[in-house]
């Protein structure tokens, strides 16, 4: 059986006409954490985007293939139908939607299903209590007046009701106390099993402590470079992206 | 009997508010307007002379008065060319069962005798120029609220009517006015006596469906002292491939300590000229509030005027406006602070796409006596694409400077990343708009009776069905 859920072939994309990812390949099987480490500005927020089908990111050459599927020219709405979930580094504050309603809509747009009033408000509460959520912001706009820490908890929320095949976690943990990352990595874990994966962007090891990832990969100026287990993201930890960038200097 | 029929192929099915009835009428005017064609009207309503002869002078003053020059572009609007009277084929009703068939089924299409068994106190609902059915609950005329086609009122309550009738609005405020003074037919009357809350809503609905026609009905409120009402208006046409005319009154009387919710939603089709003109009157503490939703036609031009004229009088408006393709929709407020310690609240938003155009247009005026008075405006506008338009011209004239004003005014196109966001769960590139409208305007939908905010989210998801490639 194929165990092989994402394969990304040297995969090219241009921002505004500058290219950004340089040839970059990947490839995740079912039920494997990968972590993404790199630099600023070496591409990590762009690999996500792109892999939620961003229209502002613009692939050049290369294929990511998805669940046996080259998704390409898929929209971000049919990606997500698909299974692939992107938790925003900076989510969306949307007026006028509350929590509920936005993902009664989405559930019902990713399942093809009208989910049930009453078993909805059931399970949201639920799993807002598993976030150590206040079940008030279920009836708050999407995100407005949100603090950081009560966003980035949103979006596990959303990831946690949407199950995905692939969640993409975009610094998630950036601007988190120490018990909001452990909140969040236990959201993470609890929707990880032998068939969903989880690809996580990050600057910071606390979060991978809780999540033991398979892989680390270092991505630096559109490639990745290295790929190791978390011995290396303690390598970077102590001494920073200086060595690698030095050892690259010339790609 | 029953056509459903699109004008022209980019056209939106607009469903319900499109249906057609065949043009079956027991009279009309000629096209165009004449001191003849005015007689003619007033004679066939045997109205009394004081009205005929209202009517010839505001026609008098209706001929002498320019074609506003500022605004929108009128220059397609010809009024010989709209038929200014038009009698359905039946007489008033007072129950549904009565009323001729396909008349009928357009309003409970429109969901008008639904909405009236569940939550409305009194319903009043004119087909052209005419209202054709009228009713209230038995409970509200013991506790002397009269509720009445305007017609009726000239005969039953003349008095009143020629104490009040177009002395907030005269025909000399503006070109249209001065027609409306001439052509008027149908519209409501209400009286709300001293001390009486009426809880229930009451509803008029106005229905144009004659082809080249104009609509022109009066509706007059008196909201006496420390009663309370409110008040639902509804239009709407169907397309046609010629010029339609909407030239409404609505006066609006608030006595001490009274207060009216005027709750308006205009959903004109895309051929109709709305040119409308709404004022209040209000006295020593009373409050007007206005929640007006402004869809469809082809031009509007409405400001709804407040006069706050007693000390410690409110006004408050909750207005959404919504231009899409063709239509250039120029709307606004316009409060009068006359009186001290007089309070206006003003939240206006306004929504194009597809090369509409929402213009916002305020004024705000406060007398030299009138201090300590407290203004705030907040105006929004949301463009969905690069090719729609928004202004926003805010015109303020103090005259003392004792008070207290606030002005937001936010005009923007829809956020990309915002629509990214909501399609990166699964929705839909539509559905993510719309959600992002529907959004931008549940302050106002959840002021909105239920049915109304139905009625809202609906015509903005007509907008969105279909119209992204």
């Amino acid at each position: 059986m194929n165990n092989k859920l994402l394969s990304i072939k040297n995969l090219r994309v241009n921002v505004d006409e500058k290219e950004i990812l340089k040839g970059l390949d990947l490839e995740i099987n079912k039920g494997e954490i990968h972590v993404i480490m790199g630099p600023n500005g070496s591409g990590k927020s762009t690999l996500a985007y792109t892999l939620m089908g961003h229209p502002k990111y613009k692939i050049v050459d290369g294929t990511i293939e998805f669940d046996g599927e080259i998704i390409n020219d898929l929209k971000a709405d049919e990606r997500a139908k698909k299974g692939i979930f992107l938790s925003f580094q900076y989510p969306e504050e949307i007026q006028g939607i509350t929590v509920e309603d936005f993902l009664r809509t989405a559930v019902t747009s990713v399942t093809g299903k009208i989910p049930g009033v009453m078993a909805f408000k059931k399970l949201l509460k639920e799993k807002m209590k598993l976030l150590e959520m206040n079940e008030e912001y279920a009836s708050r706009y999407l995100n407005v007046g949100f603090s950081g820490g009560e966003k980035k908890k949103n979006e596990i929320l959303q990831m946690s009701i949407l199950e995905p095949k692939l969640a993409i976690l975009d610094e998630t943990d950036s601007g988190l106390d120490v018990d909001a990352i452990r909140i969040v990595a236990e959201g993470v874990k609890r929707i990880k099993d032998e068939s969903r994966s989880i690809l996580v962007i990050t600057h910071y090891n606390k979060l991978l402590d809780y999540l033991k990832p398979d892989y680390i990969h270092i991505l630096l100026n559109g490639k990745i470079v290295k790929t190791g287990g978390m011995e290396l993201a303690d390598e970077i930890d102590k001494e920073g992206y200086e060595n690698i960038k030095l050892r690259f200097a010339n790609i | 009997m029953m056509e459903r029929k699109k004008t022209y192929i980019e056209d939106i099915d607009r469903g319900i508010y499109d249906i057609k009835n065949e043009f079956n009428y027991l009279f009309k005017t000629e096209k165009g307007l004449t001191p003849e064609i005015v007689m003619e009207i007033s004679k066939a309503k045997n109205e009394p002379k004081w009205m005929t002869d209202f009517r010839l002078k505001s026609l008098e003053i209706y001929n002498s008065m320019p074609m506003p020059t500022w605004g929108p572009d009128l220059s397609d609007l010809n009024i010989d060319e709209i038929v200014t009277y038009i009698k359905p084929n039946t007489d008033m009703k007072n129950s549904w069962d009565d009323v001729p068939e396909d008349i009928k089924r357009t309003f409970e299409l429109l969901g008008l005798p639904q909405a009236e068994r569940e939550a409305l106190a009194g319903v009043g609902a004119q087909y052209d120029s005419e209202v054709v059915y009228h009713n209230i609950r038995k409970e509200l005329t013991d506790l002397g609220v009269v509720y009445l086609d305007m017609e009726t009122a000239l005969i039953e309550y003349e008095d009143i009517i020629r104490k009040y009738f177009m002395t907030l609005v005269p025909p000399t405020a503006h070109k249209f006015a001065a027609l409306h003074g001439a052509v008027w037919s149908g519209g409501s009357f209400v009286y709300v006596p001293e001390g009486v809350k009426v809880d229930i809503p009451l509803q008029s609905y106005f229905r144009l469906n004659a082809p080249g026609a104009g609509q022109f009905e009066h509706t007059l409120i008196i909201v006496d002292k420390g009663a309370k009402l409110h008040f639902i208006e509804g239009c709407s046409a169907p397309k046609y491939n010629v010029n339609n005319l909407h030239a409404g009154c609505v006066e609006l009387f608030v006595k001490d300590n009274a207060t009216l919710r005027y709750s308006t939603i205009e959903n004109w089709s895309k051929n109709m000229y709305n040119l409308n003109t709404k004022r209040a009157i209000v006295d020593k503490n009373g409050t007007i509030e206005w929640i007006s939703g402004s869809f469809g036609s082809k031009v509007t031009m409405l400001y709804p005027m407040s006069i706050l004229k007693g000390e410690g009088a409110r006004a408050e408006y909750t207005t959404i406006t919504f231009a899409s393709k063709g239509q250039h929709l120029d709307t606004g407020t316009k409060v009068v602070h006359l009186a001290p310690h007089t309070t206006s609240t003003i939240n206006s938003k306004s929504i194009s796409k597809d090369g509409g155009y929402a213009f916002y247009r305020g004024l705000l005026k406060v007398a030299p006596d009138a201090y300590g008075c407290k203004s705030t405006v907040s105006c929004e506008s949301l463009m969905l694409d690069n090719e729609s338009k928004s202004d926003t011209l805010p015109m303020i004239e103090l005259n003392n400077d004792n008070i207290d004003i606030g002005h937001e005014a936010k005009i923007g196109r829809i956020s990309d990343e915002a629509i990214f966001y909501l399609m990166s769960r699964g929705i839909s590139e539509e559905e993510a708009k719309a959600m992002i409208v529907r959004g931008f305007v549940e302050p106002i939908t959840k002021e909105l009776p239920l049915e109304y905010a139905v009625e809202l989210n609906n015509l903005i998801n007509i907008e969105f069905e279909g119209s992204i490639g």
